[in-house]
Order: C-alpha cells, then sequence, then structure tokens
C-alpha cells in the first residue's frame, strides 16, 4: 500500500533522511522507533507532503502512484493521514465545522456532493462515541485551550472521521495519561481494518502494549537501522538506544 | 465665494457654520507634514475637481441596492442618494424615539433644545476636516433615543453615490443622542455604485447618557474610486457602554478619526476593527480615548490582512488624566501581511498621568503560520481554502463582539468573498 524508496529529505539544505526504505501492506501496523533527532517527524511530515521539506532522492508510493507531485490535500483524498504531535490550535472554528469542511473537500475532490447534514450528524456521533468524547467537545474551537490528551483524542477523532488508507500516528501517545492512553488505542484498534495500515510513530514501547504492532523498525540518522518483529520494542526498552550509536559507529 | 448662495444665513446654527468655514480656510486640508497625518497622503484627492452640492437625484429602485442592506432582518433605514434623502427608500419614525433626518432637526421648532445641547458640541472645532464638514454638512441623520427607550429594531443608515457628478464630495453629518438607560443598535454604510471618484468627509456626534447602550457598526466596503474620512465623536457618560466597530474591505482612501471622551465613571469603551485590504487601498485608523474619570475601561481590537500592494495604519492613542485611577485601557493591533508590497504602521500613543493604571498595548505583524497551514492542508483542506480559514481565525476575536446575528452573518461573508474562497459552512 505504501512503498518508500531510497527516501532521502533535507530542511534548509541539512539532510535528515538519508535514506529510508519502508514497505507498508493493507492491514500492517508498523512502529517506527527512534532516539530524538533521528528523523522519525521528518519522515512523518515527509509522507503527509509538507512543503518545508525536500524530497532530494528517492520516492512514496501509494498504492502504486507517486506521490511526488501530490499536495498535502490531495494525498489527504487519497487516504494519508498525519496525526500531528503538536496539532495547530484553529480559535473560531469549531471542531464540527472543520470536519465538515475536510470531509466536503475530500468529497468534492472525488466528484462527489456535499454529506448530507443528517448523515455528518450522525457520523460525527458515531466516531464521539467511539473515542468517548463529550458532545460539548465538538462545539469548542479546534484544539484551542485543549489539554494535551484531549488535542490527542481529537486527532484520532478526525482520523475516524476521514478513515484513512494509510495513519501514521506521530508521538500520539505523548502527553496522554494511562485512560486517554488507554481510549486513543482502544479507538485505533477499533478503526483497524485489513484494508488500511498504521505507522506507529514513538518513543517509548508504553503504545504498543496496547496497538501491538506486525513491524518494528528503528530510526537513527535518518535510516532505518534495524527492523523485527514486536519484540524489538521490548528489547529497545530494555537496552536504550546506546547500543546504536555503537552499531553504526563500526 | 460660489459656495455662497448655497449657504443659508438665517439658518440656527449659521453662526457655527461660520465659524467653521473661518477655521477651514485657515487650516485647509491637513497635509504629510502633521504628525496625524503622516502615513495618509490626501493630495490625490484634492486633484480632484468635487463638486459640492450635486444637481439633481437619481432615483434608485431597492432592488438594486436591497444588498446593501442587512436585508435579513427588519431595520429603520435612513437612505441618502448622492447626498439626498431618499424618503422612498427609508423608513423613519417618530413613535417613541426619534429616527430622521438632520436637516429636520437642524430646522424644526421641536428639536431645538436638543440641537442646542448637542450639535457640534462634542466634533472637533479645531480640527480641519471636521470643520469642513460643520461648515457645509446639510445633511444626515438625526436619531434621539429617550430615557429608558429602545427602539424596537437596528437603524441603518446607508449613503449611495450614483455617479451623477464627474466627481462627487459628500458631507454627512450625524447626530446620536442616546439618554438615559436607552439603547440603540446602528449600522453605517457608504457605498459608491459609479466608478466616478467619490469622497466622503462624514461627521457623526455620539451621546451616551448615563447606562446608556451603543452598538454602532461601520461597514467600509465601497468601490476603488471611493474615498472616505470619517470622523465620529463619542462622548459618554457614567456606566454608559459604547462599542464601535469598523469593518474596512475596501475602499480607495479611508481614514477613520475615532474619539472616545469618557466624562463620567464606569464607563465601558470599545473600538474592534476588522480590515481587509487588497490592491492599492489604503486604510487609516486613528482612535484617540481620553479617559476622563476615574474607574474607567476602553477596548481596542484591530485586526488587519493586506495583500497586493495595499497599505494601513493604525495609530491608537489613550490618554488617561490624572484623576482617571483605576482605568483599565487595553490596545492591541494583529496585522498579517499576504504580499511583500503589502505595509502597515502601527503605533501606540500613550499619554499616562494617573499611577493606579492598568494599560497594555500590543502590536504584531507577521505571515500565516505555515505549520497551521500544513495543519489544515494535511486534512484535505486545499491551500486556499485554508488560507482563508486561518485568516478568518485571525480575525475571528474582533466578530465575537458583534450582537446582531444577521449582521455578523453578513460580515462572515463579505470576509469570506474578500479572501475569495467558499467554505462548506456559515462561519
Amino acid at each position: 500500500m505504501l512503498k518508500i524508496k531510497d527516501l532521502h529529505a533535507s530542511v534548509d539544505d541539512k539532510e535528515i533522511l538519508r535514506g529510508i526504505n519502508l514497505e507498508v501492506k493493507a492491514g500492517e501496523v508498523h512502529a517506527i522507533m527512534g532516539p530524538n533527532g533521528s528523523g522519525k517527524s521528518t519522515l512523518a511530515s515527509v509522507i503527509a507532503g509538507n512543503e518545508r521539506f525536500e524530497v532530494t532522492q528517492g520516492s512514496i508510493e501509494l498504492s502504486g502512484e507517486d506521490l511526488e507531485e501530490v499536495s498535502p490535500e490531495e494525498r489527504a483524498h487519497k487516504g494519508v493521514f498525519l496525526s500531528f504531535q503538536y496539532p495547530v490550535e484553529i480559535p473560531g472554528v469549531s471542531v464540527t465545522n472543520f470536519m465538515k469542511t475536510a470531509i466536503n473537500e475530500s468529497r468534492k475532490a472525488k466528484g462527489l456532493e456535499d454529506m448530507p447534514a443528517k448523515d455528518m450528524l450522525k457520523l460525527i456521533r458515531e466516531k464521539s462515541e467511539l473515542l468517548e468524547i463529550d458532545r460539548k467537545f465538538l462545539s469548542r474551537s479546534l484544539n484551542e485551550g485543549f489539554s494535551g490528551g484531549e488535542k490527542k483524542r481529537n486527532e484520532i477523532f478526525q482520523m475516524a472521521m476521514l478513515e484513512p488508507k494509510v495513519a501514521i500516528l506521530d508521538e500520539t501517545d505523548s502527553g496522554l495519561d494511562i485512560d486517554a492512553l488507554r481510549i486513543v488505542a482502544s479507538g485505533v484498534n477499533k478503526l483497524k481494518s485489513k484494508d488500511n495500515a498504521v505507522i506507529l510513530i514513538t518513543h517509548y514501547q508504553r503504545l504498543l502494549e496496547y496497538i501491538v504492532p506486525d513491524f518494528v523498525h528503528v530510526l537513527h540518522n535518518g535510516k532505518i537501522v534495524k527492523s523485527g518483529g514486536k519484540e524489538l520494542a521490548l528489547e529497545l526498552e530494555e537496552k536504550g538506544y546506546d547500543w546504536l550509536k555503537q552499531e553504526t559507529a563500526v | 465665494m460660489a459656495f455662497e448662495n448655497n449657504v443659508d444665513v438665517e439658518h440656527p446654527v449659521h453662526d457655527v457654520r461660520m465659524a467653521a468655514i473661518k477655521n477651514f480656510e485657515e487650516k485647509g486640508f491637513p497635509s504629510k507634514k502633521e504628525e496625524a497625518w503622516k502615513y495618509t497622503s490626501l493630495n490625490s484627492l484634492q486633484k480632484i475637481d468635487f463638486s459640492i452640492f450635486p444637481k439633481e437625484q437619481n432615483a434608485l429602485e431597492y432592488k438594486d441596492v436591497k444588498r446593501y442592506f442587512i436585508h435579513e432582518i427588519d431595520t429603520y433605514k435612513i437612505v441618502f442618494v448622492d447626498g439626498i434623502y431618499s424618503s422612498y427608500l427609508s423608513e423613519t419614525t417618530h413613535d417613541g424615539v426619534d429616527i430622521c433626518l438632520m436637516s429636520a432637526a437642524l430646522t424644526k421648532p421641536m428639536y431645538k433644545q436638543i440641537i442646542d445641547v448637542y450639535f457640534n458640541k462634542i466634533a472637533s472645532k479645531d480640527e480641519s476636516l471636521t470643520t469642513l464638514n460643520t461648515a457645509f454638512s446639510r445633511e444626515g441623520a438625526y436619531i434621539y433615543i429617550p430615557k429608558n427607550k429602545m427602539p424596537k429594531k437596528p437603524i441603518e443608515i446607508l449613503h449611495f453615490s450614483t455617479g451623477n457628478e464627474a466627481s462627487l464630495l459628500l458631507q454627512p453629518r450625524n447626530l446620536i443622542v442616546v439618554e438615559e438607560n436607552a439603547e440603540v443598535q446602528i449600522i453605517e454604510r457608504h457605498q459608491s455604485l459609479t466608478s466616478n471618484d467619490t469622497l466622503t468627509n462624514a461627521v457623526t456626534e455620539i451621546f451616551a447618557a448615563k447606562s446608556a447602550i451603543v452598538d454602532f457598526y461601520k461597514i467600509q466596503n465601497d468601490a476603488a474610486t471611493a474615498s472616505l474620512i470619517d470622523n465620529t465623536y463619542v462622548d459618554q457618560k457614567d456606566k454608559s457602554v459604547v462599542n464601535v466597530h469598523t469593518f474596512s474591505f475596501g475602499g480607495k482612501l479611508t481614514r477613520n478619526n475615532l474619539n472616545f471622551y469618557q466624562n463620567g465613571e464606569y464607563i465601558d469603551s470599545t473600538m474592534n476593527g476588522v480590515t481587509i485590504l487588497g490592491e492599492k487601498q489604503h486604510v487609516d485608523h486613528y482612535t484617540l480615548v481620553h479617559h476622563m474619570q476615574p474607574n474607567c475601561e476602553s477596548h481596542q481590537d484591530y485586526k488587519g490582512i493586506y495583500s497586493d500592494s495595499s497599505t494601513g495604519v493604525f495609530n491608537g492613542k489613550i490618554i488617561v488624566d490624572k484623576i482617571a485611577q483605576k482605568t483599565n485601557a487595553f490596545q492591541k493591533n494583529n496585522n498579517i501581511l499576504i504580499s511583500d508590497k503589502a505595509s502597515i504602521n502601527s503605533k501606540p500613543q500613550l499619554e499616562i498621568f494617573a499611577d493606579d493604571v492598568k494599560c497594555s498595548h500590543g502590536c504584531t505583524i507577521g505571515q500565516l503560520d505555515e505549520d497551521a497551514l500544513f495543519y489544515l492542508q494535511s486534512r484535505g483542506i486545499p491551500k486556499k481554502e485554508a488560507r482563508a480559514l486561518l485568516m478568518y481565525a485571525f480575525a475571528n476575536n474582533v466578530l465575537s463582539t458583534v450582537r446582531i446575528p444577521e449582521l455578523k452573518a453578513r460580515i462572515n461573508k463579505l470576509i469570506a468573498k474578500k479572501l475569495g474562497v467558499n467554505l462548506g459552512f456559515d462561519l
């Protein structure tokens, strides 16, 4: 479904991704772990099409289509979703109105009519229940004054609404207490299917107890230096990342 | 002088007018040498040969100008076409309140008492453009709300210019007196329907007595050949609340001289503005709040979005007299520049003579947040709409104080239109 080949990307002439190879098939959950500054968030941003980063080499394909010339909004329409580490506050635009706009823009891109208001309300109700979101929350301005946990839960609510093919969750576990983590993880698990894929970007193994990955990759200095099954995450938790430095120095 | 034939020497305010003419003759049009006009030049306007007294009235059909009214709701209407009252388009009243014409108020004996007490009492006798208006204005809105009264519906004051003259100078004069515990909502708009040049030099005097509430909304979305100099003077007594909103979305040159004088205690004054300009448009917000008594508040929040070669000025002056202890005065001016050629000059001027006060001012000039833009795009919202959504969010604080929902909806639509997008929901 998502095929990344020899991906190099830089910002302000500084190379951050130095040849990433990754293939994510439908139905799979991949975890990308690694120390701070290894390029995890950059990889997430580049997949979602952030123009702040320049792809200097390599390619990203979604269902066989090269994404090189595809804008962030078009990637969203094609089924890429990024749950942000730091979601942006938009005062004056309610969560509900924001989601209406996002969904209808996506439908417009596919040549569909706006979703009827009744269906939209039903969808919002279903998905907010999935994430145990209070209705009052939906009329608040997007992310404005939200706690860290509320922001993350809202990101996964948006994911539920948009039903992406590939969802990248960037540090979704950070800033979450254990109850919120459980709700978010159970939401993600319910959204998982054989037709979509999830990429979890995380620093810690904690999230992976709730959302069990099929594959774990270790990112270091802009490259995937090790891949394995879910047991690799436990190994990392135990050993930390110091061994990486030695291993890659060799 | 040519206009002497047009001046009625028997008029009750003749002496006031003569003094004003004298002042204007001495001072003339303000120039950029004056500090208050440093960033706004009237030179190009002075080169135009404006007609002061229109020869005849052009008839307008309501259906042709309906869109300039807040037609979703019922309102009183005081409408002028090329400076002349249009009874056909207007809806005035004398039912408990007076919502009518300045010309009537200035000549009919029944209004004499009010005119004597209020007319030209707060308007500057020194500022040249105000005195130019005092000298030559013939028409405008007269609104008198007696004690404890509130009109049944908001009042719209509309000035249309039709291009009957090659270039027209309009000088409307409004007097608004709101007595104790009375309330009024007013929407004012100047609209040119022609590509001929128009210049409006308007003066509005607002008197808010004890505990009165006044909401005044100025819609400035005029044609590219229309310029406006608006001089508004507000006098407030104890516990009164006056809110002036200025929406500047168009016009060639707009200067807003907005002056608040707090003549009492526990007064609340609010000045909010949203400016969205493009092309070569220019707007200059020149505000003054004079805190003359203790325990009062003033709030200023001006947001500006400038694209193309548009230019803006915000000059906010706050004076706190020595006696005016416990004053809270807040001022904010935030701007987004969309293009490299657009510019804004923002200048707070604080003169504080009391020691127990809270005064704050803040000014920002920036670009749209790229991270925020990416966030919206990553949810499938195209760049253009995402930019509009962010700009809307930026201007939104100012709209939250608009108390007429239909007007708010209208302003939202104007903003969306101005930003060139059709968002999927009513903002």
